[in-house]
C-alpha cells in the first residue's frame, strides 16, 4: 500500500515545478490519497478526518526544500503527524507505590484479555520484580478461569482461587482483599468479554471499578479491528474511563489503523503491544513503528539504525572525499560492497524495505541476491593491487585469470568492470561540485535511497537516511545493484541510476 | 423467539448505523425531494459504507453505482438506503449458502480455522448443538492443543450439548488428535465430526504448516475430508479479513465462512468486500453467546441491515 500511496503522491506532484511552497490545492490532492491509504489501513473515518485536517494545516505553505521532492515532503509530514497522533513518546504503566495496584482489563470477546493478563503478570514479575496476583472475573466463557489459572501457573504468579456461584463483583472484592492480606504488589483483574452495547454488562464493569478503584483500566483491543474500533473504544471509555489501551496481535499482518482510531476517540495512550503467542511477547508500544506500519513503509527505522551501526564514519568520509575528487577505484567499490554486506546483506536490506514482499520472486528470478554481491567481491579480490587502482590494465588475459581466480566467468568480470566504469564516469561528472552537492545529487538521482531502487522517494526522513546511507554507500553499490535491477526488474529499477531528478 | 426474529434483532442492533449516518448527513437532507444525487452526497454515502467496514474499493464502487441508479420517486434517505440494499443484496445473494451435512460422507468432516479469538471454539460448540438437536450424531475434536484451557472450553460445550469430545488433556499434536478423532468418528458411524483448531495468525508460516499437516493427515483416512473447511471471522475485523481468507484458503482450501460477534456495534461489512473478492459461501453469522445464536446467513436481511433499511 505504501508503494501505492507513494506513487500516487508522486503522480499528484508530477509536473509540479519546484515552487516556493506547497499550495493548498497541491496538499488537497495529496490528502485525498492519504485519506484512502489510511482507510485501507482500517483507520476509522473520524480519526482520518481529524488527521488529514491536521496534516493540511501543517503542509500548506511549507517551503519546499531543494533536495526533497514535494511528495517526499508530504510523506514526511504525514509520518511525523501519525507518530504524534499515536502518542509521541510511549507511556508506561502506572504502578502505585501504595500496593496493591489494581489493573483492570476489559474489552470485546476474543480481543485477547486473558492472554494479555498472563503476559502482563509475567512481565511485571520478571521485569519489574513485582508480586503479582491474577484474578478472573469471567464467569461467562466456558473454562476462562481455568485458562487464567494455567497462564498464572506458567508465569509463576499467584492466582485467586475459585469459589462457585460468585458474581464478578463479589470475586473482585474478594480478590482485592486477598491481594491486600497477602501483600501483593499488583492485582490484575481479567474480565469477561462484553459488547459495548450491552448495558447490563457495562454497568457490571462500573461496579467492579467502584469496588476496586483500579490504577489502570486498560482496553484490550485486537489490532485487526476495523472501523468499529471507534465505537468500542468510545463506549468503554464513557462507561468506565479508560487509562490506556493494550493492542494485541501486532505480530499479525494487519496494518493496525485501529490504534489511531482508538487513540483519537479516547485520548488514552496505547501502553502495551502483544506481539506473539509466547508469554513474554508483550512490549511497550512504539508509536513510530506503528506509524510506519500504518503507512506500510517497512521498518525504515531499523534500516537507518542498522546503516548507522554498520558504516564507519571515518571510512565513509574518506570515501566521500575521494568521490568528490572524482577518484574512485576498485578498492572503493570493494569497500562499498562490504558495507552493504555488513548491513545484513542484500536480503537483510530488502526485508526492511517497504513494499518489497511481492517483488521478492522477481528479485530471485533476476538472480539478485547476496551471492551476486559475494561474487563481485571475489572478482575484485582476484585482481592485483595495481589492477584495482587502474582498471585500464585489464586486458583479456588478465580478465581470464581473474575469472579463474574468482571462480566466475569472463562475462561476469566484464559486467563488473562495465558497472565500475559507468560509476566512475558518473563520479567524474559530479567531481566538479562540492562534496555535499555531489552527495545530494547522487542521492536524488542514482540515490542509494533505498539502495538505488527508486525507493528514495518513499523514505520518510530523508535527511536521516541520506546521512546514514549516503555517506557510506554513496552511489557505488547503488550503481552496481541499480543497473542489475534496472535490467532485470522493470518495476524496481524505475529510476535508473544516474537519472537526475 | 424464532431464529429469523433473532437474526433481525441481532442485525438491527448492530447495523442501524448506516441509516443513522445517512440520515444525519447534512447534504443528504438538503437533497430530499430532488431526483439526483450530487457529488458531495455520494461521497457521504461512500463514507457511510466505509464506516461499515466495506473497504474503500467496494464502497467507492457501490456509491458510483448509486450515481447511475434511477430513482423513481424523489430522493430521500429511505430511497437511497433501499437502492443501496438492492446493490448489496446482488453481491451477497450468491454467497448465502447454509452449511449442510451430506449423508454420503460418513462422517461429514467440518474443519474450523481462523485467527486467534475469532470464535472458533464457540462456533464449534454451537454447530454441535444445532446438529445434535436435529438428531445427528456429532463428534467434536478439540484440536486447539495450544491455548491454555481451550480443550476444557470445548469439553464444557460437549457436556452442554451431549456431544462426545475427543481430546488430549496435555497438549500434544493437533494432527494426531484429528486423525484419532476421525478414526473414532468412522468407527462410531457418526454423522458429523467438527474439528476445532488453534487460532493462528495467517502470516505465521510455521503455524500454517501445522494446519496443512492436520488436513494431510485426516486425508489418509478419508480422501475427501475435510468436506467443509470453514474460516471463522470476527465480525469486528477490518480489511485484514481479506488477508486472512486468502492465506487460509491457500493452506486449508477454505470452502466457506462464518462471521461471529455481529450482535455488537460492528457491522461486518467486510463480508461484502470478501464476497466480491473471493465469492466464498457465507454459511452463518453469530449473533450472541447462546448455542442457537448461530444463524444462517440471509443475504437480503444482511443487505437491508447494512444499508439501514428498517428491519421490521
Amino acid at each position: 500500500m505504501f508503494d501505492t500511496l507513494k506513487s500516487k503522491l508522486a503522480e499528484v506532484f508530477d509536473g509540479l515545478a519546484r515552487r516556493g511552497a506547497l499550495s493548498e490545492s497541491d496538499v488537497g490532492a495529496a490528502l485525498r490519497e492519504v485519506r484512502l491509504a489510511l482507510l485501507d489501513a482500517d483507520v476509522a473515518l473520524p480519526a482520518v478526518k481529524a488527521f488529514t485536517e491536521k496534516v493540511r494545516e501543517q503542509a500548506v505553505g511549507v517551503a519546499s526544500m531543494r533536495a526533497v521532492r514535494p511528495d517526499q515532503q508530504v510523506i514526511k509530514i504525514v509520518h511525523d503527524a501519525l507518530i504524534e497522533m499515536l502518542g509521541g513518546d510511549a507511556e508506561s504503566l502506572n504502578i502505585s507505590t501504595n500496593p496493591p495496584s489494581v489493573i483492570l482489563l476489559a474489552g470485546l470477546q476474543g480481543s485477547g484479555k486473558t492472554t494479555t493478563a498472563g503476559k502482563l503478570a509475567l512481565r511485571l514479575r520478571t521485569r519489574d520484580r513485582k508480586k503479582v496476583m491474577l484474578a478472573s472475573l469471567d464467569i461467562t466463557r466456558p473454562a476462562a478461569r481455568e485458562q487464567l489459572r494455567m497462564l498464572g501457573g506458567q508465569a509463576g504468579v499467584g492466582v485467586l482461587n475459585e469459589v462457585d456461584g460468585e458474581s464478578p463483583a463479589q470475586i473482585a472484592k474478594r480478590a482485592l482483599q486477598a491481594a491486600k492480606l497477602q501483600a501483593y504488589d499488583v492485582l490484575i483483574l481479567d474480565t469477561a468479554g462484553r459488547l459495548s452495547i450491552n448495558e447490563v454488562l457495562m454497568a457490571e464493569l462500573r461496579d467492579i471499578k467502584k469496588l476496586t478503584k483500579p490504577h489502570e483500566i486498560l482496553l484490550v483491543a485486537d489490532s485487526m479491528t476495523g472501523q468499529d474500533a471507534v465505537n468500542t473504544a468510545e463506549a468503554f471509555h464513557k462507561a468506565v474511563g479508560l487509562t490506556g489501551i493494550a493492542l494485541t496481535r501486532l505480530d499479525g499482518d494487519a496494518r493496525g489503523g485501529a490504534a489511531l482510531s482508538m487513540r483519537h476517540v479516547t485520548g488514552c495512550p496505547i501502553k502495551l503491544a502483544g506481539i506473539g503467542e509466547k508469554q513474554d511477547a508483550l512490549e511497550d508500544f512504539d508509536p513510530a513503528r506503528l506509524a510506519g506500519r500504518i503507512l506500510d513503509m517497512g521498518d525504515v527505522v531499523a534500516l537507518v539504525e542498522k546503516a548507522a551501526e554498520a558504516i564507519e564514519v571515518e571510512e565513509a568520509e574518506r570515501l566521500a572525499k575521494r568521490m568528490a575528487k572524482g577518484q574512485f577505484d576498485m578498492n572503493d567499490f570493494l569497500t562499498q560492497i562490504r558495507q552493504l554486506q555488513k548491513m545484513g546483506g542484500f536480503g537483510g536490506l530488502m526485508g526492511m524495505l517497504p513494499g518489497i514482499g511481492k517483488m521478492q520472486k522477481q528479485i530471485a528470478a533476476a538472480g539478485i541476491d547476496d551471492r551476486m554481491i559475494k561474487r563481485q567481491e571475489a572478482i575484485i579480490l582476484s585482481m592485483t593491487k595495481k589492477e584495482r587502482i587502474s582498471v585500464g590494465l585489464l586486458n583479456s588475459s588478465r580478465r581470464k585469470r581473474i575469472a579463474a581466480g574468482s571462480g566466475t566467468s569472463v562475462q561476469e568480470v566484464n559486467k563488473l568492470v562495465k558497472q565500475y566504469q559507468d560509476m566512475a564516469r558518473m563520479m567524474k561528472k559530479l567531481g566538479g561540485k562540492t562534496g555535499a552537492a555531489a552527495m545530494k545529487a547522487m542521492l536524488g538521482g542514482a540515490g542509494i535511497g533505498a539502495v538505488g531502487m527508486g525507493n528514495a522517494s518513499g523514505v520518510p526522513d530523508l535527511s536521516v537516511l541520506s546521512r546514514g546511507l549516503g555517506k557510506g554507500l554513496g552511489g557505488g553499490v547503488a550503481q552496481g545493484l541499480g543497473s542489475g535491477l534496472a535490467n532485470g526488474l522493470p518495476g524496481l529499477g524505475g529510476k535508473p541510476a544516474g537519472k537526475k531528478k | 423467539m424464532n431464529w429469523f426474529k433473532k437474526l433481525k434483532d441481532g442485525l438491527s442492533k448492530s447495523t442501524k448505523k448506516v441509516s443513522e449516518s445517512l440520515a444525519n448527513l447534512p447534504s443528504l437532507s438538503a437533497l430530499i425531494g430532488k431526483s439526483k444525487l450530487d457529488a458531495t452526497s455520494l461521497e457521504e454515502v461512500e463514507d457511510a459504507l466505509i464506516a461499515a467496514d466495506l473497504g474503500t474499493a467496494s464502497s467507492i464502487r457501490l456509491a458510483a453505482a448509486l450515481k447511475a441508479h434511477k430513482f423513481t420517486g424523489p430522493v430521500d434517505t429511505k430511497s437511497i438506503a433501499l437502492a443501496l440494499a438492492e446493490g448489496l443484496e446482488t453481491i451477497l445473494e450468491p454467497v448465502a449458502k447454509p452449511l449442510k451435512i451430506k449423508a454420503e460422507n460418513r462422517p461429514h468432516v467440518v474443519l474450523l480455522v481462523g485467527v486467534n479469538g475469532s470464535g472458533k471454539t464457540t462456533t464449534a460448540g454451537k454447530l454441535a448443538q444445532n446438529w445434535h438437536a436435529q438428531g445427528k450424531k456429532v463428534l467434536l475434536a478439540a484440536g486447539d492443543t495450544f491455548r491454555a484451557a481451550a480443550v476444557e472450553q470445548l469439553q464444557i460445550w460437549g457436556k452442554r450439548t451431549g456431544t462426545s469430545v475427543i481430546a488430549d488433556t496435555n497438549g500434544g499434536d493437533a494432527a494426531a488428535l484429528a486423525y484419532r478423532a476421525l478414526a473414532q468418528a468412522i468407527e462410531e458411524n457418526a454423522d458429523v465430526l467438527i474439528i476445532d483448531t488453534a487460532g493462528r495468525l495467517q502470516n505465521r508460516s510455521e503455524l500454517m504448516d501445522e494446519l496443512a499437516k492436520i488436513i494431510r493427515v485426516i486425508r489418509k483416512l478419508d480422501k475427501s475430508a475435510p468436506h467443509d473447511s470453514v474460516i471463522v471471522l470476527d465480525g469486528t475485523v477490518g480489511q485484514n479479513a481479506l488477508s486472512q481468507v486468502k492465506a487460509f484458503s491457500a493452506v486449508a482450501d477454505v470452502s466457506g465462512l462464518i462471521v461471529t460477534k455481529l450482535d455488537g456495534s460492528a457491522k461486518g461489512g467486510v463480508v461484502v468486500a470478501l464476497a466480491e473478492e473471493f465469492g466464498l459461501p457465507v454459511h452463518a453469522v453469530g449473533v450472541g453467546e447462546e448455542a442457537d445464536d448461530l444463524q444462517p446467513f440471509a443475504a437480503d436481511e444482511f443487505a437491508k441491515a447494512l444499508a439501514g433499511v428498517g428491519v421490521d
